[in-house]
């Protein structure tokens, strides 16, 4: 299949020359008012690394990086039930050990990575096992952040209060909101969702007395047993410092919500992957692959959508509570459909349905760009090739999920 | 209504398919079809291609509503129910029909296919199975009982249809024969009374026919199941049903044992065509 | 009255451009069976096109208003449709065979890159375009008056010619025919000689110039766009081709039309904060209770 060099010098030629056009007015001509200035460097550097690219792209393995393709049978698992809950609680106390480290920008970059995280895993219940595409997954985030904001702006609700009550009613909306579109096909499913997230999004900012509109509102700090972890308290607790006769740090604080949040992150994980190896749980994932067949056998198709919409929707509401708490403040501009998308590709990246793979695309997206700082800015730009390149290339994602293997009775 | 519930009631037929007509748009594809199926029996449904048989099956399995008609499945207490009642309302549809026992497989075969040949078939004992979330997630005796009988008995049928060997292969990685197998075993995982297939012969070369007919047998002498098959190949219709009802043109043209329906002037002309078609 | 009826021009306007776009998002959809979701984004490119173009015309020294808009008119087509077809031939062509869910996914991805691409290379802030056609015909009197200005006028009457001839090209050329046998039936127009990838692509283009009309005439009347006026007007976009029936070219303008007047009719005598929360109640409740839309023909479901 190889054609001849000239061949293919032509093409990457013509391909760089297509660049050169397409990007040429919007990289070459910077707009700055009325007027404009000329910075044509950058659209003939773009043309040539495409050219180059495409020279270099016969070299690349494809069928290595396509190896996806080749179909993975369940295999038996490598270590035994009691080594894996070892090496899980090892992780799990390493990762609890992080506030020790004494660092604010650690915990404050590891809370944000566990919240999404914590988004991950939730949208992967709806989008990787029951294949319903959610567009307005943040939504069911905002219900959660709010749901604590306001819970205790004008119900006195507390931080600990908040989390199942914030969980209920994320899991409510979403079977109200469900219940209507879950009848319906893939991709129109993914649009009403879509506009759900953003019905939610404009109302949070429209209505100003009781949301406070686009100014936000304040979520007060979490409290544990009634200590407070500020340097006085103001909730009519005790500052944990002064209980336990401490220097005060402003560590305190993002130390409690990051273990808090590793904690319900550890029992979300469990919770999930049990689920799996439930009915329930291979009642989403027949659904995914076959909805028709489900009815034929007797499966409810709509209430068993609606049970990975509210569970999906009540991990996103928990995930809403931890960001409120942390941040102190929400407001709608935290829940955009950009923040939809950004769960969306963490989903894709890490595997659709694959545990392990979500929370890995949890970290790196979240704690890469925080790692590179001057390519931050890139962020979305490399979000959104990956998530087309992995589409084409690898469309179960980069970490495969793993079936359950039945070992012989008796074996 | 009564007349009809007391008319099914002195018979012992299992199903009874009464004045059942269906339309897309203006085409009629069935038309007041009648007939009935026998417990224990096999019971063939042929007919040319664009007879209606399909759509028959579709009716009786729940996926399509029908226009008119009614469709009556004895329960297990012997009382006949409506199955075309059973998809209207908001809490209706197919599933309710296959609850109520009926069963089915799919022309263009549809398995799982990403998930593993065991997995099919727990999937399919979904309703007989212990779905308490709490007690699932702390994995209580009693989920851990119920997923072990679901085991057994989605081993037992992976050894009926003889695919034990490929029980943690993902279904859709299976050969063509051993597919069509596989959805039988999990359509006889919901425990039905009447298991429907829609040409299960259909891409099986003449070695796994033969298999196919031995257990469709089976499944009529051993389990105890109606079943009612669609199919194109003559010698299996003629060689396992005891009952066949002939569509043409949306109608029943005939219907009663394979020989005396074989003989019939009017399903000869059905299949062979008359001066009056092309 | 006269309010009513400044709303009625408004919504008609807007109604318009809608359309417009509309008809990218309904040619896709009829002949692969996907959301385009990065289409808002075409639309938003050429309202940066647009401005481009007019800035380098105006400093190579062209000041005619109405050679500046046909020139730029012209470019903005021309490019977006180069990029309708560059963006499927890179990110869903690989995807022909995949599942559903998998296009979708891609076109997300695609429309972040081109809002991050535009971000990027022109900066978040708002940019604008001088006004080039100013005045306005005038009903009623001094104090109680409505007006069409002459940029709604533009925007009308170029729409209308646009949508006229894109019918006229479906209908009556080569090309319109292999489109719509290859929307009827890709396999068998595949058969039967029709080069379904190009037949696809030239709809990715033509889908594409009309966003371009769109955002061209759109950015000459408002004035000022960012990179991220793509997504609502994408999603209105797209509720307005839902309307009408996905699939179909005229339900396209009518539905966008329609959403155009109820849109304007709300925010003027309703409440113009949550007309946007209208424009998606609206969306929602019709892909709930009438997917199949006011000129589209219900899917049978085949098992």
């Amino acid at each position: 299949m190889k054609q001849n060099f000239g061949k293919r010098l032509l093409g990457a030629l013509a391909a760089g020359f297509v660049t050169l056009i397409l990007c040429g007015p919007i990289s070459g001509i910077r707009l700055d008012g009325y007027e404009f200035e000329s910075q044509f460097k950058i659209p003939l550097l773009f043309a040539a690394a495409v050219t180059l690219l495409r020279l270099l792209s016969d070299f690349i393995p494809w069928e290595r990086v396509q190896a996806d393709s080749g179909e993975l049978q369940p295999g038996p698992e490598r270590f035994g039930a009691l080594s894996r809950t070892a090496f899980a609680l090892a992780i799990f106390l390493v990762a609890a050990s992080l506030p020790l480290m004494g660092s604010k920008y650690l915990l404050s970059i590891s809370i944000v990575a566990l919240i999404y995280v914590l988004l991950g895993l939730g949208l992967n219940v709806v989008v990787g096992f029951a294949g319903l595409l959610d567009l307005g997954f943040v939504g069911f985030f905002a219900v959660g952040a709010y749901g604590y904001a306001l819970g205790a702006k004008y119900l006195g609700l507390g931080f600990w209060g908040a989390l199942p009550a914030a969980a209920l009613t994320a899991g409510l909306f979403g079977a109200i909101l469900g219940f209507p579109v879950l009848r319906m096909h893939g991709d129109y499913l993914a649009i009403v969702t879509l506009g759900f997230g953003e019905i939610i999004r404009l109302v949070l900012n429209n209505w100003l007395d009781f949301t406070g509109g686009p100014n936000g509102v304040d979520a007060p700090p979490p409290t544990f047993l009634g200590w407070e972890f500020k340097r006085s308290a103001t909730q009519g607790g005790t500052p944990f410092h002064e209980v336990f006769h401490l220097d005060y740090s402003p560590l305190y604080l993002d130390s409690f919500v990051y273990l808090a949040l590793l904690s319900v992150v550890g029992l979300s994980i469990y919770g999930v992957s049990r689920l799996r190896r439930m009915p329930i749980g291979r009642a989403w994932e027949a659904l995914r692959e076959d909805e028709i067949a489900c009815r034929s056998l007797g499966l409810n198709h709509v209430a068993i959508k609606l049970s990975a919409f509210s569970i999906g929707a009540s991990i996103g509401g928990l995930a809403g509570v931890f960001f409120a708490a942390y941040q102190g403040f929400v407001s709608p501009v935290s829940f955009t459909f950009f923040e939809s998308a950004l769960v969306l590709a963490i989903v894709v990246l890490g595997g659709m349905g694959s545990l392990v793979g979500v929370v890995l695309a949890a970290l790196f997206l979240t704690l890469l760009p925080e790692l590179l700082r001057e390519f931050s800015d890139y962020r979305i730009l490399v979000f959104g090739i990956a998530m087309v390149l992995i589409m084409i290339w690898r469309p179960r994602g980069l970490i495969r999920m793993r079936r359950p293997y039945f070992p012989q009775e008796g074996a | 209504m009564a007349s009809h519930t007391q008319a099914l009631s002195r018979d012992p037929e299992l199903l009874r398919v009464e004045q059942l007509s269906v339309r897309f748009g203006g085409i009629v594809a069935l038309n007041k079809v009648n007939f009935t199926v026998q417990p224990g029996t096999i019971t063939a449904l042929i007919g040319p291609n664009g007879a209606g048989k399909t759509t028959a099956f579709n009716c009786i399995t729940g996926f399509y509503k029908a226009h008119e008609g009614a469709i009556w499945l004895r329960d297990r207490d012997g009382q006949p129910q409506d199955m075309v009642q059973l998809q209207k309302g908001y809490f209706g549809g197919t599933h309710r029909v296959a609850r109520a026992g009926i069963a089915r497989t799919f022309q263009n075969i549809r398995l799982f296919s990403e998930m593993s040949v065991l997995e099919n078939l727990l999937v399919a004992q979904h309703q007989l199975l212990n779905r308490n979330i709490i007690s699932g997630i702390f994995q209580l005796p009693r989920f851990r009982a119920s997923e072990a009988g679901a085991l057994e008995t989605a081993r037992y049928w992976l050894k009926e249809v003889d695919l034990e060997s490929s029980a943690n292969l993902l279904a859709g990685s299976l050969p063509y024969g051993s597919q069509r197998r596989l959805e039988i075993a999990r359509a006889m995982c919901t425990k039905p009374r009447l298991i429907c297939l829609d040409e299960p012969a259909a891409g099986l070369n003449p070695r796994e026919t033969e298999e196919l007919a031995k257990l469709i047998q089976k499944l009529r002498g051993t389990h105890q199941v109606t079943v009612m098959v669609i199919e194109h190949d003559m010698s299996l219709v003629m060689g396992i049903s005891d009952h066949v009802v002939v569509l043409n043109y949306g109608e029943v043209i005939a219907s009663g044992p394979p020989d005396a329906v074989q003989k019939d002037p009017k399903v000869l002309s059905a299949y062979l065509g008359t001066e009056d078609e092309g | 009255m006269y309010v009513l009826g400044q709303q009625l021009v408004n919504g008609l306007v807007l109604g318009a451009t809608y359309g417009l776009i509309a008809v990218g998002y309904t040619m896709v959809y009829g002949i692969i069976g996907m959301i385009n979701f990065a289409h808002g984004d075409v639309y938003m490119l050429s309202a940066y096109l647009t401005a481009i173009a007019l800035a380098v015309l105006s400093y190579w020294g062209l000041h005619s208003p109405w050679l500046l808009i046909v020139i730029s008119l012209l470019f903005a087509m021309a490019l977006t449709s180069l990029i309708g077809v560059v963006i499927e031939r890179l990110a869903y062509r690989p995807l022909r065979k995949a599942n559903r869910l998998a296009p979708l996914i891609s076109a997300i991805g695609v429309s972040l890159i081109l809002q991050n691409y535009v971000q990027l290379s022109q900066g978040a802030r708002n940019q604008g375009v001088p006004t080039l056609i100013d005045g306005a015909f005038r009903f009623g009197n001094e104090q109680h008056f409505f007006q069409v200005t002459y940029n709604q006028l533009l925007i009308v009457v170029v729409a209308f010619f646009s949508m006229l001839g894109l019918n006229l090209l479906v209908s009556y050329t080569a090309l319109g025919r292999a489109c719509r046998a290859t929307q009827q039936d890709r396999e068998m127009a595949q058969i039967l000689g029709i080069p379904a990838d190009r037949v696809i692509a030239a709809v990715f283009a033509m889908g594409a110039a009309m966003a371009a009309v769109a955002g061209v005439l759109i950015t000459l009347n408002y004035g000022s766009f960012d990179f991220s006026i793509g997504f609502v007007t994408g999603i209105k976009a797209f509720t307005a081709a839902v309307l009408g029936g996905i699939g179909s070219l005229p339900g396209a303008m009518l539905g966008g039309i329609l959403l155009g007047l109820a849109e304007s009719l709300f925010s003027g005598f309703v409440n113009s904060d949550y007309k946007d929360v209208f424009a998606f109640a609206l969306l929602v409740s019709i892909l709930i209770f009438r997917p199949s839309g006011l000129l589209g023909k219900p899917v049978v479901e085949k098992v």
